[in-house]
């Protein structure tokens, strides 16, 4: 036996585009990521045709798990149609053939920044997620070989004393983005930075979430039917942002996060942040048959 | 009739704190040469000695920061046994929080200084597990209370405060959890005399009110004798002498003792 047999012809380029020892990697590390939940791997992060900071990790993680029969949705900021998400979900589609969609119901594999969809995601969908921040304890232990060390001791007590000053400054926790939560009981992971409003959707949910940080070569994982709880005092309780009462001014849809949108007087009014959800809402008001899936917020609460 | 006399106390009660056998050396240095500490619960053990004689060492070696070549070390308290310099990292973070306190010289060591004064405090609570805002807010402010911390500058950050505040801070922070031992390393140098001795007068009262064991490390015989019951001379690395206060400053034997207590202007 030749080792010429044993191996694939040379070509020009690979398919989804990283090559295949890339892809074996991700994998390997999305694997670890998903045995210990919450935990942060290292990875070698590759070059793509794209800056560090504006999705590679994540990108590099669709790139791995895209096949031609996935469909592929990409969100920026809760919109399909921003100028990043329209090329990420091109060049996609273009390394992969994976037909794309802007329908949550559609596709099987999302990759998004800043937001998770309005719609429940199920068993057979994945969420991936750009992280530029993977280190919760980056703001409070500057050194990051103690950070590790408190990882690996659960030794989470600064986090609460950042809250703890937080409301001493202010009145009320301040952070909006990038809640940090408890994975499995055991992990303290940055959700991206997905507002508070998205951090509850997490919890005990059907699908499997990846984060990826390109720039910072980090890679972590909550798995279906995992504990995901934001950190609070026990006298102060989680709250999501204030939007269960806003209508959006296009859609009429309720009880979403919105988008705020200053107008010339001086108001605001507001958008579903969301977009396709907008979009088949206002489909739905013109009489058109679309599939509205059923949403985690239900008038504007998330049901217990 | 007779007239039964009880045995002295330092004869029945068994000693705190025990270190036997420490030496340490950095390179060539020999930082500490076989040093022994005993401390009694609720005493004042003062440790003397010029720069660089081992004795701040001796103090981080006691807060577990440092481990020593040879030797060992004991607190007498419940579910605490054998050698401490044995723990594992997470026992020794989890006894350092919850059983030992520590005043640095330099408070930019024991604080975080952009934090708030409450904030430092509730941290160690914190580590202890306590989950509940109130309760932290309020065991915070007892601790700064009682080390007569003015509660109006309660959430102002230690970097805004003077330094006889930012040690009362550091005190506030190490009594919060009510340690069985408080190690004090030179606590009151860098203060100006009068702030010296209200920051002495609040240690007095704390030690006098809760019976806290207490290390003291300073270079300043008027701080030792103010605070200390017993006291330790080290010179280079060695204990030269041990006695009381009293005896060891009214009558050095040790010709290194006699020059220091001479050498106080």
């Amino acid at each position: 036996m030749s080792l010429k047999s044993l191996t694939k012809p040379w070509q020009s380029m690979s398919y989804g585009f990283l090559d295949p020892s890339a892809k074996r990697e991700l994998r390997r590390k999305m694997l670890k990521s998903v045995a210990v939940p919450g935990c942060q791997m290292p990875y070698a992060s590759r070059e793509v045709p794209m800056a560090r900071g504006w999705g590679t990790g994540a990108l590099q993680v669709s790139l791995t798990l895209l096949n031609p029969q996935m469909c592929v949705k990409v969100i920026d900021q809760g919109a399909d149609d921003s100028v990043n998400a329209a090329s990420i979900r091109r060049f996609l589609a273009r390394v992969s053939g994976a037909p794309t969609t802007l329908d949550t119901l559609e596709a099987h594999l999302i990759q998004s920044r800043h937001r998770i969809p309005e719609e429940f995601l199920r068993e057979d969908q994945i969420l991936v997620l750009q992280v530029p921040n993977p280190e919760p304890l980056r703001s409070v232990q500057p050194n990051m070989s103690i950070a590790r060390q408190m990882h690996a001791d659960a030794d989470y007590g600064r986090m609460w004393l950042q809250l703890y000053e937080q409301i001493v400054r202010s009145g009320r926790i301040m952070q909006g983005a990038s809640y940090p939560s408890m994975v499995n009981g055991r992990h303290v992971m940055t959700p991206s930075p997905i507002p508070r409003w998205d951090v509850p959707k997490l919890n005990m949910s059907k699908h499997l979430t990846i984060l990826s940080a390109g720039r910072e070569k980090r890679i972590f994982a909550v798995p279906p039917y995992t504990r995901v709880e934001p950190l609070v005092f026990d006298d102060v309780p989680y709250q999501v942002e204030d939007h269960g009462a806003l209508t959006c001014k296009r859609s009429g849809a309720k009880g979403f996060f919105m988008n705020e949108i200053p107008q010339d007087d001086g108001t605001s009014a507001f958008e579903v942040s969301d977009s396709e959800y907008g979009v088949k809402s206002i489909r739905q008001r013109d009489g058109e048959a679309v599939n509205l899936g059923g949403t985690w917020y239900k008038h504007g609460e998330m049901p217990k | 009739m007779s007239m039964v006399i009880d045995a002295p106390r330092i004869v029945t009660t068994k000693p705190l704190l025990v270190v036997r056998g420490v030496s340490k050396t950095y390179g060539k240095v020999v930082a500490l040469h076989d040093v022994a500490v005993t401390a009694y619960p609720g005493e004042v053990l003062g440790i003397v000695g010029e720069s660089g004689s081992g004795k701040s060492t001796l103090l981080r070696m006691m807060n577990l920061e440092e481990t020593p070549e040879f030797g060992s070390y004991t607190l007498d308290l419940p579910d605490l046994r054998g050698n401490l310099f044995n723990l594992d990292r997470f026992a020794r973070r989890m006894l350092c929080a919850t059983r030992i306190g520590i005043v640095y010289q330099n408070p930019h060591l024991g604080l975080l200084m952009t934090h708030s004064s409450s904030g430092n405090v509730a941290e160690r609570l914190l580590i202890a597990g306590e989950r509940s805002f109130a309760t932290l807010r309020a065991k915070a402010t007892d601790a700064l209370d009682a080390s007569e911390f003015p509660l109006d500058r309660l959430d102002a950050p230690p970097i805004e405060l003077s330094g006889g505040m930012q040690q009362r801070v550091q005190l506030a922070k190490a009594i919060a959890l009510e340690p069985a031992l408080l190690l004090l390393d030179e606590p009151t140098t860098g203060l100006d005399v009068s702030v010296q001795a209200l920051v002495l007068d609040t240690l007095k009262r704390l030690q006098q009110g809760r019976q806290i064991t207490m290390v003291v490390v300073s270079h300043d015989l008027g701080v030792i004798r103010t605070l200390a019951d017993r006291v330790m001379v080290m010179r280079s690395g060695r204990v030269v002498e041990e006695g009381l206060v009293d005896q060891i400053f009214q009558d050095p034997q040790h010709a290194y003792t006699q020059q220091l207590v001479h050498a106080k202007l």
